[in-house]
């Protein structure tokens, strides 16, 4: 192999890397936020909500979790416009990391529901309270404890799955990268480069979300 | 301009589907084939070897698959190959397929009690040997269902290479929608073909593994 690998790009490109970097971790924290309140909403219908409700969630659940992120994506910057829907790049991105991440995060959150002992219900009806207070102060936080690790594992996969934004023009790391090896035709180093960015980012947020879990949950609450 | 009829779209699809199907197989096996030697390296009793899979593993968990394929894809070209898409395509999702199945493996086989591996070693067998009659038997059982679960990431994993240039499904949605300017429809017909190949997966890997569970009860 006679190629010369060369880093002297680097210096000149940071400030489009950095901005890459902030729009990455921007997406990553609106879709992680609004992505899991939506799955506890949906995996509160499909635990306790709603009988009409379920089979719409349901059917929400299965059609995101069976098609790639991607076609959601254009589906969402491309198709919805023919019925009136426009939006930015940068809030379609966001729109389809929520409801993707929306769809997984139910599912999990909803396991930690069931696993919920039936008793933990009843305890909450005997004091008079309601289906849904039952719900909100007494199994959802155990239920999220349970699944925190399952949890912080998807909004990982979601981060990494954003990569893909790129393709709507959405100015992600990734776009970035694109940017920036269009100009150096170092394609091969930029792309080590944007994947090691993209590796400590994954590193870091797993960190993050343990450390969150931990502050969330304190370790007296039983299991 | 030529008018495109709904199925004059349909059939485009359809056709660029196959090779969604194509490429899904061979990453699967291929990636089966790998992860499985990966898998032997990572629960082996080489210590550097543990180290070494371990780090492969991490290092394309922890990276997009997007990245991967662009990786191999101008990575490969620096070797003087004029690489193919579906070349480059391949060899991404292989190797990204293997350490994914590598590490569900991984916990299957440490699914299965200590003792048996204690048994079968005082039998006199050797490490190959422990897999071969006692362990693999055992917990192929308990990696079916994730098993074919997973196989719904590799499909749509595939998705990814339509960026660089392989023609699949979604690269044939949007070459179709170009030339016709309705991507609602296409789009929406996109999502459903994938749908109709992912959805079929997911519930069998349900279904084997409420099964699978039952069996486990009746022990």
């Amino acid at each position: 192999m006679t190629y010369q690998f060369d880093f002297g790009w680097l210096i000149g490109s940071l400030p489009v890397l950095l901005k890459g970097i902030r729009i990455t971790v921007q997406l990553i924290l609106i879709g992680a936020v609004f992505g899991v309140a939506l799955g506890i909403a949906c995996a509160w219908v499909r635990a306790l909500g709603p009988k009409w409700l379920k089979p719409v969630v349901a059917t929400y659940v299965e059609l995101i979790r069976n098609t790639p992120f991607l076609i959601q994506l254009f589906f969402i910057f491309f198709g919805l416009p023919s019925l009136g829907i426009r939006m930015s790049e940068l809030t379609a991105a966001n729109l389809a990391m929520i409801v993707n991440l929306g769809a997984y995060s139910c599912e999990i959150i909803r396991a930690g529901i069931q696993a919920t002992p039936r008793g933990q219900f009843e305890a909450g009806a005997s004091l008079a309270m309601t289906p849904f207070q039952t719900f909100w102060h007494v199994v959802l936080v155990p239920a999220l404890q349970r699944i925190w690790p399952a949890l912080s594992s998807q909004i990982v996969i979601v981060m990494l799955g954003s990569a893909v934004v790129s393709q709507i023009a959405a100015e992600d790391l990734t776009f970035a990268a694109n940017f920036i090896q269009s100009r150096n035709f170092r394609a091969f180093e930029t792309y080590i480069v944007s994947t090691l960015i993209y590796l400590a980012l994954a590193i870091l947020l797993r960190q993050l979300l343990a450390g969150l879990g931990w502050m969330l949950f304190p370790r007296k609450a039983s299991r | 301009m030529t008018e495109f009829s709904f199925w004059d779209i349909l059939r485009n699809l359809l056709l660029a589907a196959r090779w969604t199907v194509v490429l899904s197989l061979v990453s699967f096996i291929g990636g089966g084939i790998v992860g499985a030697a990966l898998l032997f390296l990572r629960i082996g009793a080489r210590r550097g070897m543990r180290v070494l899979s371990r780090g492969y593993i991490q290092l394309f968990q922890g990276t997009p698959l997007l990245m991967q394929l662009f990786l191999a894809f101008f990575g490969l070209g620096l070797f003087g190959i004029d690489v193919p898409a579906w070349l480059a395509a391949c060899i991404a999702l292989i190797l990204w397929t293997a350490a994914f199945l590598a590490e569900i493996w991984r916990g299957c086989v440490e699914s299965i009690a200590k003792g048996q591996w204690e048994a079968s070693a005082s039998l006199g067998m050797g490490y190959l040997q422990q897999m071969r009659y006692v362990i693999l038997p055992q917990a192929l059982k308990v990696a079916v269902p994730p098993t074919v679960g997973f196989s719904v990431q590799v499909v749509k994993g595939t998705a990814l290479t339509s960026i660089i240039g392989f023609v699949e499904l979604s690269k044939a949605g949007s070459i179709v929608t170009n030339a016709t300017f309705q991507p609602f429809t296409v789009y929406g017909l996109v999502a459903l073909i994938y749908f109709a190949l992912c959805w079929p997966l997911s519930k069998s890997s349900q279904l084997l593994e409420r099964k699978l569970n039952v069996a486990h009860r009746n022990h």
